[in-house]
């Protein structure tokens, strides 16, 4: 009697505490959160843990943990925490990163430990093309579609010289080989800077010397914030057309202000789209954060919804990785861009516009649509990606 | 490259010379004449400029928001010479970069727990914005003149401290046999406070004048300070007219560098090539200059001759 008593109490013990230990999904989060590159990172998480916050904390209504690593724009730094969020921590996704060159860095040792990479930002073209994978998703873009937006305009626009300015580095010389790919005329000169150049006065005497009809250039973050003010202290504004991408956002404008008025730039959404459910997003991060989101937010948010589109297929079966990737490739939720889906690279398939940087009625900045340049376009390199679905 | 091109190239490099010299000439003081080396110095750069975005919230008046963050600059100069630097002068060269490494650190991050990380901005004051055509067709923005006017003022200022005033005897002298200063009944540890504060005042204030043109940002210090070395190295550690001239010559060879090096090398090799190969080679030119100049004079250019 007192035995079965004893297995009784037992058998009820292991069931409540099988209740208790239900497995939550984890989410590693590897972002940039440190140095001045810091606020793209801070704005993808804000977007992110916002997604989270609608869905009462929980991602397909599971108990869900978000666990928050700083790469510190650092491979050595990304690649050790990349190992212990998938050797340690055993998290189920891992969302990351805000750079290219820390996604090359992190993509083996989270590919290899057989778990989902989603992407929120980086986009490089190394992973678009013949190096696609089965476990890489990325929820942004491909790098030098937001290029190919100016280009083509520029194109479109009938402009006869255009002068090309990039930092010098990989993401620089994409810039400069994604709007090349789709502008004809002439390019009166192409300028590579140093990375974090503080001084822009010798490239902008050569830029006034040259007088294209237009310029375009790639300058994100800080350097975009000294460049902007710089050409606009030198008078060039108002005698060539600025073009850009990453250059002015969001993320810059809040030290860039008037400098940036009327200046271009290309990306796949604007806090004044009309959208199903933007104008609810724009509104609810501005009133918690304080700040107007940008792009990287957006990009956050989505990626959230994502996932928990992706739970809420699969429900515990999160190691049926065929199941999970099935789920993700169905891009089942609704993006705050509209026309959301995947290429066969799980790289999106979405609609690109032309955006002008305005002054908002209570004083702060934002970009607008201009106008839409590419509909549901996928990327240059996705035909050399042998995935089959 | 036509000559009014040329020319607007050469007052860049001016400017970038002056604010260059505003802050070596601290650097080279303390290390000159109190064998310090304070890595902490681009810090205070980045401390002015922040000081200003602070004052300019105040107060929205530019001129005011100088001599706050001049003022301000000094005080934390002075309080790093009272709570650290004073207790360093000492030990040896390796325990200076350690102290001094530390404070970069701290501040830095200080500065993105106080401010944030994304890059801040102060506008140019009204009366200095704009810019004005200097030759037919080409502008150049007024506050990047004023930057030179005001950079060669506090030179020529320097200037006469250091060589007409009884504190810039000191100072000279100090340079030169610091113990035989010491000897004479000199406080010496006034004088290294005066001079420390001095030169943080003078890395502070070149961060005001560069808040409206640069961004400010967390590190932004830092590249900086490895070129203000560059700068004392070549005009030799302790010389004002050293950091003065040499300041100017990394300004001019630097920026003109950037503008020329991919040119000219386009005359003898494809353009594809010349883009890939001017921007790295323009980056290392100053180096290479300092190379040079370390190889044939090896105490740099106007280095005071150490008895001590």
């Amino acid at each position: 009697m007192k035995r079965y008593f004893l297995a009784a109490a037992t058998a009820v013990g292991v069931m409540s505490g099988s209740v208790a230990l239900a497995k939550p999904v984890k989410i590693g989060m590897l972002i940039t959160l440190s140095g001045p590159p810091a606020v793209l990172g801070k704005q993808l998480r804000d977007g992110f843990q916002l997604a989270m916050e609608k869905l009462g904390g929980k991602l397909g209504d599971k108990t869900t943990e978000l666990i928050i690593e700083d790469d510190e724009l650092k491979p050595d730094v990304a690649i050790s925490k990349a190992k212990s969020l998938v050797g340690r921590d055993k998290v189920d996704f891992v969302v990351g990163t805000v750079f290219s060159n820390m996604l090359a860095a992190v993509f083996k040792p989270i590919i290899k430990s057989n778990t989902f990479l989603i992407s929120p930002n980086a986009g490089p073209s190394v992973f678009a093309g013949k190096n696609c994978n089965p476990l890489l998703f990325v929820t942004s873009f491909q790098n030098d579609q937001n290029f190919e937006v100016l280009g083509k305009h520029a194109e479109q626009q009938g402009f006869k010289s255009v002068f090309l300015l990039a930092p010098n580095y990989q993401a620089g010389k994409d810039a400069v080989n994604g709007f090349k790919r789709q502008f004809s005329g002439k390019i009166v000169d192409t300028v590579f800077t140093k990375l974090g150049q503080k001084d822009y006065s010798a490239e902008i005497a050569k830029l006034a010397a040259a007088k294209p009809d237009a310029l375009f250039t790639f300058m994100p973050g800080g350097m975009g914030v000294r460049f902007v003010k710089q050409f606009r202290a030198a008078g060039l504004a108002d005698k060539m057309t600025f073009l850009s991408a990453f250059t002015v956002d969001e993320a810059t404008l809040p030290a860039q202000k008037d400098a940036a008025l009327g200046f271009f730039g290309g990306a796949s959404w604007a806090p004044n789209m009309k959208t199903p459910g933007n104008a609810e997003f724009v509104a609810a991060f501005e009133g918690k954060y304080g700040y107007v989101p940008s792009v990287y937010a957006m990009q956050g948010y989505d990626t959230a919804m994502l996932l928990d589109s992706v739970i809420r297929k699969v429900g515990d079966n999160l190691s049926d990785k065929k199941a999970v990737r099935n789920a993700l490739r169905a891009a089942d939720f609704k993006s705050l861009r509209g026309n959301f889906k995947f290429n066969t690279n799980q790289f999106p398939v979405q609609d690109y516009y032309l955006m002008k940087v305005a002054k908002r009625a209570d004083g702060k900045f934002q970009t607008e649509i201009d106008r839409k340049i590419f509909s549901a376009a996928g990327d240059f390199y996705a035909k050399d990606c042998k995935m089959s679905w | 490259m036509s000559t009014t091109l040329f020319l607007v190239q050469v007052l860049n490099g001016l400017q970038l010379g002056v604010l260059l010299f505003l802050i070596a000439a601290g650097l080279t003081l303390v290390f000159g004449v109190m064998g310090f080396i304070n890595l902490a110095h681009g810090v205070q750069y980045m401390v002015g400029a922040y000081f200003a975005v602070a004052f300019y919230a105040l107060t929205q008046n530019f001129l005011l928001t100088v001599i706050l963050a001049s003022a301000s600059a000094l005080l934390l100069g002075l309080l790093f010479e009272v709570l650290i630097f004073r207790h360093l002068y000492d030990r040896d060269h390796l325990d200076h970069v350690l102290a001094t490494f530390g404070i970069i650190l701290f501040l830095n991050q200080a500065t993105t727990v106080l401010w944030g990380p994304e890059p801040l901005v102060i506008p140019e004051p009204d009366f200095l914005s704009g810019s004005i055509p200097l030759v037919e067709g080409l502008l150049y923005p007024v506050y990047r003149l004023a930057i030179i006017a005001v950079g060669l003022a506090v030179a020529g200022l320097l200037w006469f401290m250091v060589t007409r005033t009884k504190l810039g005897m000191l100072v000279r002298a100090g340079a030169t046999n610091l113990e035989m200063v010491s000897a004479l009944g000199v406080n010496i540890r006034r004088l290294f406070m005066l001079v420390f504060g001095f030169g943080a005042m003078l890395a502070g204030f070149a961060g005001v004048l560069s808040a409206p043109i640069f961004s400010v940002e967390p590190g932004m210090g830092d590249d900086i300070l490895i070129v203000a070395f560059v700068v004392i190295i070549v005009g030799g550690i302790g010389s004002i007219r050293g950091a003065f001239i040499a300041a100017l010559v990394i300004g001019l060879v630097d920026t003109l560098g950037r503008s020329m090096m991919t040119d000219i090398l386009k005359l003898f090799m494809d353009a594809s090539a010349a883009n890939q190969i001017g921007p790295a080679l323009a980056s290392m030119l100053i180096y290479v200059l300092m190379a040079a100049i370390l190889f044939f004079k090896p105490t740099g250019l106007f280095a005071p001759g150490k008895t001590a």
